[in-house]
């Protein structure tokens, strides 16, 4: 745990000192994007790395979490701090039930049920215009704020999201290692092994799909309050599929790994922009080669790709 | 112990297990045998509740266990070491054997007394201590089996079910394990029920088996009346009637 400790501390003290490299502007901009997708992508993976459940519905929770947000704020005025945690309760609840009959499924069948679910979230957020603004999106959404400091720059927000996000970060490093960590990866190799150990299979997978919503719903309220508008065409299929992308490049069953990919899939595209019109085809390559070259994700391939270098090397020298 | 009265158990609309009726007393080895497909992993699934029976009665101590769901099984006392041994092959022999205590763990018992336990499980398998730190899939399948009845015996079982462990493995490693398993119930009285093909190997151990053909037990007795009777030998011991 101690060594575990001093890389999440080492960790820490590198992203937070970024600022400092930066000066402020645009990239703090993209990294509290990155921020935010690393929740994301560790709410996801804790289900799909850990636990070994697909889901292609993630953005609707983060959605779900950024309208409740968002409403609770902008329209009946609740302060942002009570208005967060409500919409995580209700939204963790809201995949607790889901979850239960759902998450018998296993396979292809479960991909399509949390896509329908995804789907069903998409169109809710289009077509409740009275509520969410439908497809002009919903604007107003105050700042969050502390006393008299209001998170209402990209410096200040940068600080705001990346405390959430070192939080979650540690929370999740803790929970992987614990007894629940094991009984996770135990279901995740096999569900009638888990079970006949005494671990409540059925239960522990729709626990884990309900925290993993919980966690895309408090990214879904940060978002909400550091953009101050939102509209539906962020949170629909295509977001889930990146968020799935992000889990798998960067590797599964790793929290790091989640930043890795979140990181990558968050600022490739804004060094990308240089190819102008290229730049989706230069995106699509790039994911396929990390996919067949970096099996295990970047967070495991890195290393060993870096090690056969050094070994290639020592064996021309030699 | 453990009492089976008139169980079906369907899958979808397969009927696996017709009417069995079944009985283990305390302290015994007892073998089902039967040919492939004949229903002998569907009765150790229906008492672990993986394949719950759909009708009949269950009954562990004398109270019914067939409406519970698997973990609840477990606490009871019953643990199960599926077919295939199903270890967690990308976790290391301990974590594995620690996931074995798992419902222990979840009831605060200390670390302290459930690694005694695991230095127990040692002692019956030397083997997994000299590999603990050895991840389950990179071990011989010897190993894993005997990895499986490890992290069945870290929940302190008074009832062990066992699915085929002898399956592909060399005869001494067999030897080995059936060895063990003779060693528990002298040792600390467990009872076993023993679902095997190796149908010879089986009948030496256990006291009294059961004969089961297309989900209906068609044969009951000790082994020694099952190893004389010329169906059993002609079917499942491989030699001529007489």
């Amino acid at each position: 745990m101690n060594r575990d400790l001093i890389k999440f501390l080492a960790f820490a003290a590198l992203i937070l000192t970024m600022p400092l490299a930066l000066h402020g502007g645009y990239l703090m901009n993209v990294l509290v994007f990155v921020g935010i997708h690393t929740m994301l992508a560790i709410g996801l993976n804790l289900l799909l790395g850990y636990a070994g459940q697909i889901s292609l519905g993630h953005a609707g929770f983060f959605g779900l979490g950024a309208y409740l947000s968002g409403i609770l704020t902008a329209t009946y005025g609740w302060n942002p701090w009570l208005a967060m945690p409500l919409a995580a309760a209700v939204v963790g609840g809201l995949a607790f039930l889901i979850g239960f009959p759902i998450l018998k499924l296993k396979g292809h069948y479960l991909a399509m049920a949390t896509l329908g679910m995804g789907i069903i979230m998409y169109i809710t957020f289009n077509e409740t215009i009275g509520l969410t603004g439908g497809p002009s999106g919903l604007s107003g959404i105050p700042a969050i704020a502390i006393g008299t400091l209001t998170f209402d720059s990209d410096q200040k927000n940068f600080y705001l999201i990346w405390t959430f996000t070192l939080g979650m970060i540690l929370l999740t490093l803790n929970l992987a290692n614990s007894r629940i960590g094991r009984a996770l990866r135990a279901v995740h190799d096999s569900e009638v092994a888990a079970q006949v150990l005494g671990i409540n299979a059925r239960l522990l997978k729709v626990q884990i799909f309900a925290l993993s919503a919980v966690i895309s719903s408090i990214a879904g309220s940060l978002y909400a309050h550091t953009m101050t508008f939102i509209s539906p065409a962020s949170f629909g299929f295509n977001f889930s599929v990146e968020l799935l992308t992000m889990v798998v490049i960067g590797g599964l069953g790793s929290i790091y790994g989640s930043f890795l990919g979140a990181a990558l899939l968050t600022l490739l595209p804004e060094f990308l922009r240089a190819a102008q019109d290229y730049d989706i085809i230069i995106y699509g390559a790039l994911l396929m080669v990390m996919v067949k070259y970096l099996p295990g994700g970047l967070v495991r391939g890195v290393p060993g790709l870096f090690r056969k270098l050094m070994k290639k090397r020592g064996a021309r020298h030699a | 112990m453990l009492r089976l009265k008139k169980v079906n158990t369907y899958y979808g609309k397969v009927h696996a297990l017709k009417n069995v009726t079944l009985l283990l007393a305390e302290g015994e080895i007892v073998t089902l045998i039967g040919a492939n497909g004949a229903g002998k992993t569907t009765i150790l699934n229906t008492i672990s509740a993986v394949t719950p029976a759909s009708s009949g009665e269950v009954l562990f101590n004398d109270s019914q266990i067939s409406a519970l769901a698997p973990d609840r099984i477990v606490k009871l006392g019953i643990s199960q070491v599926p077919e295939g041994r199903q270890v967690f092959k990308p976790l290391s022999v301990e974590d594995n054997l620690d996931l074995g205590a798992y419902l222990r763990y979840r009831n605060g018992e200390s670390k302290a007394s459930i690694h005694t336990d695991m230095d127990q499980v040692f002692s019956l398998f030397p083997r997994l201590q000299e590999r603990r730190k050895q991840l389950a899939g990179t071990m011989s399948g010897g190993e894993q089996q005997m990895l499986a009845i490890g992290r069945a015996l870290m929940a302190k079982p008074k009832l062990l079910l066992l699915d085929e462990p002898s399956m592909g493995l060399a005869p001494l490693i067999v030897q080995e394990i059936f060895r063990v398993l003779n060693q528990l119930r002298r040792e600390q009285g467990t009872t076993i029920l023993l679902v095997e093909q190796n149908a010879r190997a089986a009948l030496k151990l256990a006291d009294r088996g059961y004969v089961l053909e297309t989900g209906k037990i068609i044969l009951e007795g000790t082994s020694a009346q099952l190893m004389e009777n010329a169906d059993v030998k002609r079917a499942y011991l491989g030699k001529d009637k007489g």
